[in-house]
């Protein structure tokens, strides 16, 4: 499975998933400038966390009009696999690749932590090896991921079964004093319709060796791998 | 043509900034502040032959990128030249 991991000015966590995917997946993997409007031969991009563009008028703006994401429309319109991690979560919202948008932490704090996410749905390319209700363990590091929507988005987002991931208890529990950051319903993380464009804030490249203190990040690449078939398809559950 | 764009959050979007702004000044002594909202000033110059004319193209960069329509509103004021001058004495 090819990886493409874009590179914007100010992104962070670009070496971090290039990491992952060359040293811990032994996948083919490469860095995709911001500027470039062909993604090439790749079946999976992903969007790192950072700061692109400074993060200049809002979290992921300039970035969710950039040559690169134009690019990425194209490819998740085609069913190609997105993930957006952290200011790539906000890049996608921004693009209007996701619903909503997130805003400014409710606590007003940068927070990095540990969180625990429950996971709400299993059909999808990047949670199909997990079991509904599983708990995973993956650091947050934002100062602006309350996520917002409007109420009949919520109520497609609830129909469509698109909320992945909730912040929650280490029991699974989702609760108030779980939620880092002020988000709606605890929403950690969605899917588009379609299934096959993932945005989330917390890191998963940042808990996937032992050495970190975590690996559940890893289920969800192991998830992605899984869902490959040799036609080049993707199948959910 | 100068032309002032005036992006806020939507009502009944939590402006959590303007909350801690809010809460400072009463602690500084400003007790009848009843509420505080933050909000972006952006200044646009754009080549345009009037008003009208600036504030098509102006509406077109909000919606494309100035303002994120999910979480805000925005309006969209001509600048004389002479206010902007004043701004700049003030500071």
């Amino acid at each position: 499975m090819k990886f493409g991991v874009v590179v914007f000015p100010g992104t962070w966590s670009d070496c971090d998933f290039h990491h992952v995917v060359s040293e811990v997946l032994h996948q083919p993997v490469k860095y995709v400038w911001h500027r470039e409007r062909d993604l090439g031969d790749v079946d999976c991009v992903i969007l790192p966390g950072g700061f692109s563009y400074g993060d200049y008028l809002r979290a992921g703006a300039v970035a969710g009009r950039s040559p690169v994401v134009e690019a990425i429309r194209d490819f998740a319109a085609k069913g190609g696999l997105v993930l957006g991690s952290c200011n790539g979560f906000q890049i996608l919202c921004e693009a209007g690749l996701l619903p909503g948008a997130l805003l400014r932490n409710e606590c007003l704090q940068y927070r990095c932590q540990s969180t625990h996410l429950v996971v709400d749905n299993v059909d999808t390319p990047f949670t199909r090896g997990l079991r509904p209700g599983q708990v995973l363990t993956m650091p947050i590091s934002h100062g602006e991921g309350k996520y917002q929507v409007d109420a009949p988005a919520l109520a497609q987002l609830r129909e469509h079964h698109q909320i992945v991931f909730r912040y929650a208890t280490a029991e699974g529990a989702v609760t108030r004093a779980a939620n880092p950051n002020g988000s709606l319903e605890n929403i950690a993380g969605i899917v588009n319709e379609a299934g096959n464009v993932l945005g989330m804030m917390p890191h998963p490249e940042r808990a996937a060796e032992a050495v970190v203190g975590g690996t559940d990040g890893l289920l969800l690449f192991q998830s992605l791998l899984g869902s490959l078939v040799e036609d080049g398809t993707f199948l959910k559950r | 043509m100068k032309v002032r764009v005036l992006v806020r959050l939507r009502p009944g979007i939590m402006d959590v900034q303007g909350a801690a702004v809010q809460r400072a000044l009463v602690g500084l002594g400003f007790g009848d502040l009843r509420d505080l909202r933050v909000g972006k000033v952006i200044d646009v110059d754009v080549d345009a032959s009037s008003v009208p004319a600036a504030r098509v193209r102006v509406d077109e960069m909000c919606k494309k990128l100035l303002a994120n329509p999910v979480l805000e509103d925005y309006t969209i004021e001509p600048v004389e030249a002479s206010s902007l001058e004043a701004t700049s004495a003030l500071r």
